[in-house]
């Protein structure tokens, strides 16, 4: 592998996000009400804008896992989602070493399809092949612990009786089981219990080691100590502070 | 990723500070990186759909199987709902409005006509709502989003697979004969089957871009079947109308699968011209080509927002 520890991943150039939103649009109605608003293009009142991040620059390299911490609504979230490609970055560029992965916080998939449907179609949507899905299935299933959970199988269940973590723990299991070049975990381990995080921060360590780039959201500066050597931290849009973890948290702590 | 072993010996980035001091756009171009969130190229892009051929698959297995097992009789809805709208239809055209329709097994006609509008009918409502609805899916996962569009389809299909069962049975019932002129469905289906798989990328677009459309196209879907000639035989409606009327009437697409799958299973009805398979084969590869070009332009704003 020509891809080696220290290789930037991720180089962001003074990203600047801005959410237009749109009144009281509701996009239902009857069709005489949705025909009228086609034809007469008319924006329902008021636009605001949010401007959720403004300049961030920051280069991430294989091996390396970060930390982005900050209050809600300082913009971590909307920064994931801009280097996922999920939203274009109204200024600035983003650049990313093959396709990141985002794991958000809302974790069901297919909520209407078992388990083990969720499983396959999972690993096929991330272009694993029906061999490669057939070897890394048990895996899966174990990992998330939804092959015997309190003795029952739940991969034979639709994933809408799952409980949040439950769906949360699945949901990682398939994104882990592809080794990733940036895997980005927004508060997705957040609702797993605590055998469940420490199995997650295992498999995150194994993907670094496989010269991955891992971000990882968390409000638990405890999660953020255990697995992230570095931290950004965000506050209003802008970084505040981006270096070693202990310095960082440190300085955040105070100020929170 | 040879490039950016190459890059490597060069400054080689500087540990300390990020970058090194380079700019950070030639940092990114130096690794080889790419701009996140742009659309692949298309050749790029048909070989990323090809390799998930087994994922738009099983994706249409599961949601066949799924919208089938919260209902309490299971799949006997699948040939249950066919038959009743069957039914329903013979109630209100066949014996309700009865009038001069210019056709002679009418039950044959009306059954057919309806089945294989129903099949492009219900592509394009699952099609409308393919992006829109799997929000969640597409925001978890990365994927060529045309997996979609073309997955819905093949559901429908499967369920068409279903339908024409029952139709084929009705048919006969009337007192059609079994000729081998009802191999001529295969084709027409598939055909049908690939103008569907375009038209739902090309609405399944239009759905994710303005999110009024999924109540305008049932408005927009009967319409279509007013005009199709479902309940009526356009030769026999048009008949006194000017020329390019009734050519405009005849080149719907609808009409044009309409007419073939009639021409294969009813043998009273009118033999349709070659033109008409011309027609079909043209709206096939005029409007899936088109569609999927249409829908690959957007591919990077789907899930947005
Ligand atoms: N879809 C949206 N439309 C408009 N504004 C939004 C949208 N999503 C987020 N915002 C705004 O952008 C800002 C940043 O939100 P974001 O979700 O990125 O915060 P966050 O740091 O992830 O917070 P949290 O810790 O609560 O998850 C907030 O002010 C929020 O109101
Ligand atoms: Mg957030």
């Amino acid at each position: 592998m020509a891809d080696r520890i220290g290789d930037p991943t991720v180089v962001a150039d003074n990203v600047h996000l801005t959410y237009r939103v749109h009144g009281a649009s509701s996009g239902k109605g009857s069709a005489t009400s949705a025909f009228s608003r086609l034809v007469t293009r008319k924006k329902a009142a008021g636009v605001t804008e949010v401007h959720a991040v403004r300049g961030v620059s920051f280069v991430a390299r294989r091996g390396e896992a970060i930390g982005l911490i900050g209050r809600n609504g300082s913009g971590k979230s909307t920064l994931l989602r801009c280097i996922a490609g999920l939203l274009p970055p109204t200024g600035g560029k983003i650049y990313t070493d093959g396709q990141p992965s985002l794991l958000g916080v809302n974790a069901a998939m297919m909520n209407d399809l078992t388990g083990e449907r969720n499983i396959v179609l999972g690993c096929l949507a991330m272009g694993m092949t029906k061999q490669q899905v057939a070897e890394h299935y048990d895996e899966i299933a174990a990992f998330s612990g939804m092959d015997n959970y309190n003795g029952k199988d739940f991969t034979r269940l639709p994933m809408r009786t799952y409980s949040s973590g439950m769906a949360a723990r699945l949901r990682f299991s398939i994104a882990a089981a592809k080794s990733h070049d940036v895997l980005m975990i927004d508060e997705a381990l957040a609702t797993g219990d605590r055998d469940f995080q420490l199995r997650s921060e295992a498999r995150i360590r194994e993907l670094r080691k496989e010269a991955g780039t891992v971000f990882l959201v968390s409000h638990g500066m405890k999660s953020i100590r255990d697995t992230c050597e570095r931290v950004i931290w965000l506050d209003a849009g802008k970084i505040k502070m981006d270096g070693p973890t202990e310095e960082v948290v440190a300085a955040y702590e105070k100020g929170v | 990723m040879a490039n950016s072993a190459q890059a490597d010996t060069v400054p080689a980035g500087g540990p300390s500070a990020d970058g090194g001091g380079i700019p950070l756009a030639e940092l990114a171009a130096r690794h080889n990186l790419s701009v996140s969130g742009a659309r692949p190229k298309l050749p790029a892009y048909i070989r990323q759909l090809w390799q998930r051929r087994h994922f738009i698959v099983a994706f249409a297995n599961a949601k066949t199987r799924a919208s089938y097992a919260t209902a309490r009789l299971g799949q006997v809805w699948q040939i249950l709902t066919p038959l009743m709208n069957a039914a329903i239809y013979y109630l209100v055209f066949g014996l309700m409005l009865k009038s001069d329709k210019g056709v002679d097994n009418y039950v044959a006609f009306l059954v057919t006509g309806m089945f294989i509008f129903t099949f492009t009918q219900s592509a394009v409502l699952a099609g409308t709502r393919s992006i829109s609805d799997q929000l969640p899916l597409i925001r978890a996962l990365h994927f060529p989003r045309a997996c979609l569009p073309i997955s819905f389809t093949i559901v429908q299909l499967q369920q068409l697979m279903i339908s024409m069962v029952v139709l084929c049975a009705i048919v006969l019932g009337t007192g059609e004969p079994l000729t081998a002129n009802w191999l001529l469905l295969l084709p027409a289906l598939l055909l049908q089957f690939m103008f569907n798989v375009g038209l739902s990328m090309i609405v399944a677009r239009i759905g994710a871009e303005i999110t009024d459309m999924k109540q305008l196209m049932p408005f927009l879907l009967r319409t279509w079947l007013y005009v199709s000639g479902v309940f009526y035989s356009i030769a026999h409606f048009a008949k006194d109308a000017p020329d390019w009327v009734r050519w405009i009437l005849e080149a719907n697409p609808a009409a044009v699968y309409i007419e073939l799958a009639r021409d294969a299973l009813v043998e009273s009805h009118a033999h349709v011209p070659m033109h008409t398979w011309a027609l079909a084969v043209g709206w096939a590869f005029v409007v899936g080509v088109g569609g999927f070009l249409f829908f690959w332009q957007a591919e990077e704003k789907y899930g947005r927002g």
